[in-house]
């Protein structure tokens, strides 16, 4: 075991090596943390080896990420490149071949219910009224009903659910369902949150909306998030750092995160849709698209 | 095709059914067919109106055992769906037996039953339980297995309990099926329970139907086949009404 484990290390230090190599090349700044250094991360996964079915089909190969407190980051690559395998593996419901999963500092590998987790389905119940859809994690941990309403119900305001507290999921559009799914998400009470394209679902308008309201409610509610998705703009307009994710699995070629690249934040004052139109947003957008 | 207005949805099938009647006794009356073969529908509401208090108290007794059955046909059905839910060789095993014995005859399994049962309420039940657990099953699985896999990781993520699992997320999902499998069981249990009553038994639809029979009154006949209809579909109005109290959601999702 204790000789696994030292070979576990030495492999990531190899990944991040990589990851370094790739990454100087780039415009932006690359930032590098070492493996090892484990405090202060909110989130970090060490060497991670995962499969598909229980290790004959190698899906990601060394991966190696770190997630800081209270800022989002992205993980981009193409579809079918094993982006969800990662997340199950970072929120314990898969256990890696090989690898660890640290949440501040501690071992939490194959051990689900640590973080929160959050899909592009907003998987809400049909038979709940959103108070309750939003109340589960609550009352799955054991919490009273009526307690778990009066924690959650001043809430609503913040996340722009006003008047939604007594409706049905069926009741609302995409946007406002996301937003219960968030508010949900939320009360899991983890500082960690892993999302997996939550914005796929939504169409364009709505997108653009929740992702800047996301990103600023994270912030201020100082929640890390990792924000899974394959749209290089999306990753770009929320992330502070990017992580690219390559590879064919499907093809018998495993996954590795080839670059990690931090992004220029806009200037204070500078819209979503101005950024987006600006040299740095546009230059990391061709650094990504290239990497990818 | 414009969706036809609520008046109209309800006036023209109710027409269908008054000309057909009025056919149906225009070719009793123009002496088209023997009158001793086929009853008018007058001779047979005029018979249902007569026998009342009689089918009254018989169709007492198969309400009863129909209930009884259902009942426990239910009871029997929700424990097998969990079970093959929770044990996958459970479900293995018991997935082909439950459909094969669907395709065993009521009408032959019945004179068996009285044979074991004798002729109270127990070959009834028995033979009632046989053929509404069935639906219950098959609808309860179905739902329970339709749950989406990325739901139940979710409900991991918040470390529920296979409890809790089951409760907040299987049931409810499974409810609709659930009650499309109760609505036909419901129609077994009354059918179910006449056809045990053919064979042997002291008062019930079927014992009076076979009475009737014998005695070649065709109108009473009719009169009884309407009332098992009507139970039929009060018993089915039920179901309806209990789902609407069970599953409130599904009124604002038809919205």
């Amino acid at each position: 075991m204790p000789g696994e484990r030292a070979t576990d290390a030495e492999s990531a230090d190899v990944a991040s090596a990589d990851v370094a190599t790739v990454a100087t090349g780039a415009t932006a700044a690359t930032s590098r943390s070492r493996p090892g250094g484990g405090e202060g991360l909110a989130l970090e996964a060490r060497g991670l080896t995962l499969s598909w079915d229980g290790g004959a089909h190698v899906v990601a190969e060394d991966v190696s990420l770190a997630l800081r407190p209270g800022e989002v980051a992205c993980l981009v690559g193409k579809s079918g490149c094993g982006k969800t395998t990662i997340l199950h593996a970072l929120s314990g419901l898969a256990r890696p071949l090989a690898g660890k999963v640290l949440l501040h500092g501690e071992d939490v590998t194959g051990v689900p219910g640590r973080v929160s987790y959050m899909l592009q389905k907003d998987l809400l119940l049909p038979n709940r009224r959103i108070l309750d859809n939003v109340c589960l994690p609550l009352t799955i941990a054991g919490t009273p009903r009526a307690e778990a309403r009066e924690r959650a119900l001043p809430l609503f305001e913040r996340f722009g659910l006003a008047g939604t507290e007594g409706l049905w999921p069926s009741e609302l559009s995409g946007g406002m369902r996301q937003r219960a799914a968030f508010l949900r998400t939320y009360l899991m009470g983890n500082d960690v949150a892993l999302l997996d394209e939550p914005f796929s679902a939504l169409d364009a308008l709505t997108r653009v909306d929740l992702r800047s309201w996301y990103c600023d409610m994270a912030t201020e509610l100082g929640i890390a998030s990792l924000v899974i998705t394959h749209d290089v703009d999306e990753a770009v307009t929320m992330a502070s750092r990017v992580y690219v994710l390559r590879g064919d699995p499907r093809s018998g070629v495993p996954s590795r995160v080839v670059a990690e690249l931090a992004v220029p934040r806009p200037a204070s004052g500078t819209s979503a849709a101005e950024f987006a139109l600006t040299r740095d947003f546009l230059d990391c957008k061709r650094e990504l698209l290239s990497l990818i | 095709m414009t969706t036809p207005s609520r008046t109209r949805k309800v006036l023209v099938p109710l027409l269908a059914v008054a000309a057909l009647l009025a056919l149906w006794q225009l070719v009793v009356t123009g002496g088209l067919i023997p009158n001793f073969l086929l009853p008018t529908p007058v001779q047979v509401v005029a018979a249902l109106a007569g026998d009342l208090p009689l089918l009254a108290a018989h169709a007492a007794t198969t309400l009863a055992e129909a209930a009884l059955g259902l009942a426990i046909g239910c009871a029997v059905g929700f424990a097998f769906a969990v079970l093959m839910d929770r044990f996958d060789i459970i479900y293995l095993a018991f997935e082909p037996l439950v459909t094969l014995s669907q395709t065993i005859p009521t009408v032959a399994v019945a004179p068996l039953l009285v044979l074991w049962f004798g002729y109270g309420l127990a070959p009834k039940v028995v033979l009632i339980v046989l053929t509404t657990f069935f639906p219950v099953t098959v609808s309860l699985v179905g739902g329970f297995r339709s749950v989406d896999p990325d739901l139940i990781d979710l409900m991991r993520t918040m470390n529920a309990t296979r409890w809790q699992v089951f409760w907040e997320v299987k049931l409810p999902a499974a409810a609709e099926q659930f009650f499309s499998g109760l609505r036909i069981s419901a129609t077994y249990a009354i059918v179910g329970a006449v056809i045990a009553e053919w064979l042997g038994g002291f008062s019930g639809l079927g014992v009076y139907m076979t009475r009737v029979r014998k005695s070649f009154s065709y109108d009473r006949m009719f009169a009884v086949i309407v009332l098992i209809s009507a139970l039929s579909l009060a018993l089915m109005a039920g179901v309806d009404l209990l789902q609407r109290i069970c599953m409130p959601w599904k009124r604002a999702e038809r919205k």
